[in-house]
């Protein structure tokens, strides 16, 4: 048995070869998306050139443009993982928006229950309420394919919905702060609670705690024995089975640091930037994480990478709106062709990973 | 006319004012630049077209240059896009027209203490909020009384329906509203709400519409973000619309009353020229359709004349400040007396801001 532990254990490490061979196809993918991002902006009379241009600088071009795509990085590193994390199991999750809007929900209620709390027992409360909630959130998810064979991508969208739905009927019911009167919210947290930003940067801690999310994610993968084992049930259940592994409360505990996470970006949301628990949160970070974490392909360090590419991209749309007059549905746009070309290379490179396959396979028949 | 909207500018000012420019100073073409930020799309013919198309006509006056960015969700991306405004392009003014970026505005404001950001709900409070932040808000339920006559008049069935968002102050009042004015026609008159429970929810809005013309609903309207939606499909049943926000007409050309409008084109005008010759900056302004604050769109063919003469009539009342809509003995739609007799709430009484009822004649419930 450990003989095939062993072995499967080389294959993995070798399989993705490099870091740098890992990121090509979505380097690649980056590429064509900017270049038909660039037909799309002829079409529109704008000289593609100087979109560019604009873009960078609105993205990484100044100090205030980095602070702007960090900030709007900080949630996205988070709900990427909630993608990334079951992913690992072979789990597609999208249900990351209601965990992220039941976790700062959760964060939200705090000042609700115990406004009379410490801060330094206050903002720590919150994060653990908000990573426990949505964790229990997304671990339903898990719960519902392991035991009741639910399918997990369409259980865990449904289960977002009911997680909106949820936060809304509670925002404006039991936990509403009366004196919201035209804007729902929970009872505004404490001034002395709120986080503020990083010292020296324009950016909340938020990030850096996102940041240190995914490489404690990587470390655990790449290095512990529960991480290995959850690649294993990833890349062939049969195989995890078959070793022994308990792959229900893998794939379950996988869910649920998936869902904890995104649960802690609602948590940051609303210690950070809200205040106070209320529909601003629902802005689509959580949607925006699965395309970040498709564009890291899963992996947790490049997740990091890839947050601030999209954080970027939102940032750059500014001046794009500003100073060539484009619509706000052009970085959209440029979000969905970088998408399409991510999964067109993935399917690409399975395809001549097959082709690879079978023609080694010829070989060896020859022989 | 510089000096008429000045004169009126002062009279919203209210007690705490920003450094003050001596009033003379020739500074009428003084270069200045507006942002300004939308929460949707800038063409969604309804609430962020309402404010796009007033400040597109500021491009108009000399010496204002606008930059404008939309589709800005209520996160920290409102405070960068601010930033960035001021920052990158130099921006002096801005309008924040989402009611959910007022938190986002109060936050930025200590840190840029010359630009005026002027933020669209009505929230600022004396006192509590910084002084170089400032709060607008109109009287739109005047608009929707209105409405209410062109359905009173036209309907047939008796019928009526509102597709509303969330069952919130500002939203009952219109829902009130335009129930009080089609039952000033006939008190048999009854409107059925539904909320859809967000303020831009295509489909349920499309449902909703569906559902009250399977009823019998004959005349619809709505306090959704973008009325697009609800226009078109009751386009598409053969009911006739009241517009909200901003001028649907163009949707339904055959079926469409008249609408409630916002004309925010009196507001901005009056805080990009303060701005500019640095006149103190009005913290607090509010109006209905006398101060030029919202609008009627005009009739259609499909207005009845009936409904026209009677909307003109009172009209002309709300014009001169003769017309009260919130006056007792007014019941709600469960029996209980919310204004008792005798009682007049004027449009600038505070209460009408926390309304948390359904007059009689609305049928639905505020879910509280």
């Amino acid at each position: 048995m450990s003989e095939l532990l062993r072995e499967r254990a080389l294959v993995l490490m070798r399989a993705p070869g490099s870091f740098a061979l890992a990121a090509l196809p979505t380097l690649l993918a980056v590429c064509s998306a900017l270049a038909m991002f660039s037909l799309f902006l002829l079409a529109q009379d704008v000289s593609p050139l100087e979109a560019l241009r604009l873009m960078f600088k609105g993205a990484f071009g100044s100090s205030f443009a980095w602070a702007n795509s960090l900030q709007r990085a900080a949630p996205l590193m988070l709900t990427a993982l909630c993608v990334a994390l079951p992913a690992r199991a072979g789990l597609v999750v999208i249900g990351g928006e209601g965990a992220l809007a039941l976790g700062g929900l959760a964060a939200g209620s705090v000042a609700v229950m115990a406004p009379s709390l410490a801060v330094k027992a206050a903002v720590p409360l919150m994060v653990l309420m908000g990573a426990l909630i949505g964790g229990l959130w997304i671990a339903f998810a898990g719960m519902l394919r392991q035991w009741r064979g639910v399918n997990e991508t369409i259980g865990s969208l449904l289960l977002s919905y009911l997680g909106i739905a949820l936060f809304n009927h509670l925002v404006e019911g039991a936990l509403r702060d009366p004196a919201s009167l035209n804007k729902p919210s929970t009872l505004p947290l404490p001034e002395s609670w709120m986080v503020g930003a990083m010292p020296g940067l324009e950016v909340h801690w938020g990030f850096a705690f996102g940041a240190a999310a995914c490489v404690l994610a990587w470390i655990f993968l790449r290095w512990s024995v529960p991480g290995f084992a959850l690649n294993v049930v990833g890349g062939n259940v049969n195989v995890a089975r078959l070793v022994g592994l308990p792959v229900d409360r893998l794939v379950i505990g996988a869910c649920f640091a998936g869902g904890a996470a995104a649960g802690i970006a609602g948590a940051f949301e609303v210690a950070a930037v809200q205040g106070s628990a209320n529909a601003s949160l629902l802005s689509g970070y959580g949607y925006a994480g699965i395309l970040v974490a498709f564009a890291a392909r899963q992996n947790p360090l490049a997740v990091i990478v890839c947050a601030v590419l999209v954080g970027g991209i939102g940032a750059s749309g500014s001046l794009l709106q500003r100073r060539l007059g484009l619509p706000d549905a052009a970085t959209l746009v440029l979000q969905g062709l970088i998408f399409a070309n991510l999964l067109a290379w993935e399917a690409l490179q399975g395809r001549l990973a097959n082709w690879q396959l079978r023609l080694s396979s010829l070989g060896a028949r020859d022989v | 006319m510089t000096l008429n909207r000045r004169q009126f500018l002062a009279s919203g000012v209210s007690a705490a004012a920003a450094g003050l420019l001596p009033f003379g100073a020739f500074a009428a073409e003084r270069k200045l630049t507006i942002g300004a930020l939308y929460v949707g799309p800038h063409d969604d013919y309804g609430y962020n077209q309402s404010h796009a198309q007033a400040v597109a006509k500021l491009k108009a006056l000399p010496g204002i240059k606008v930059v404008e960015q939309e589709n800005v969700p209520e996160t920290v991306a409102v405070q960068k896009a601010m930033e960035a405004m001021i920052e990158e392009d130099g921006a002096e003014l801005i309008f924040v027209t989402s009611f959910g970026y007022f938190s986002h505005a109060v936050k930025l404001a200590p840190k840029y203490p010359k630009v005026r950001f002027a933020h669209c709900g009505g929230l600022w409070q004396a006192g509590k909020d910084p002084a170089n932040v400032g709060s607008y808000f109109g009287y739109i339920d005047e608009c929707q009384y209105l409405n209410g006559i062109a359905a009173g008049h036209a309907t047939k069935s008796k019928k009526l329906g509102f597709v509303a968002a969330k069952p919130i102050p500002q939203v009952l009042r219109n829902i009130n509203a335009f129930t009080m004015g089609a039952r000033s026609v006939n008190p048999e008159i009854s409107t059925q709400v539904i909320f859809t429970g967000d303020w831009s929810m295509p489909v349920r809005e499309a449902e909703a519409t569906n559902s009250l013309a399977d009823k019998g609903v004959d005349v619809v309207t709505c306090h959704v973000d973008s009325p697009k939606v609800l226009v078109e499909t009751a386009a598409k049943r053969g009911v006739d619309v009241c517009g909200y926000h901003a001028d649907q007409s163009v949707l339904a050309p055959k079926l469409y009353l008249t609408g409630a409008e916002w004309n925010w084109e009196t507001v901005y005008k009056a805080y990009a020229l303060a701005a500019q010759s640095g006149a103190p900056f009005a913290n607090m302004t509010r109006g209905g359709l006398k101060d030029g604050f919202v609008r009627m769109s005009a009739y259609t063919a499909a207005t009845p004349a009936k409904a026209r003469t009677a909307i003109d009539g009172v009209k002309a009342k709300m014009l001169a400040g003769k017309f009260d809509i919130f006056k007792g003995p007014l019941k709600d739609n469960t029996g209980k007396e919310v204004i008792p007799a005798g009682t007049t709430l004027v449009q600038t009484d505070l209460k009408l801001e926390s309304m948390d009822y359904l007059v009689e004649g609305v049928i639905g419930s505020t879910g509280a």
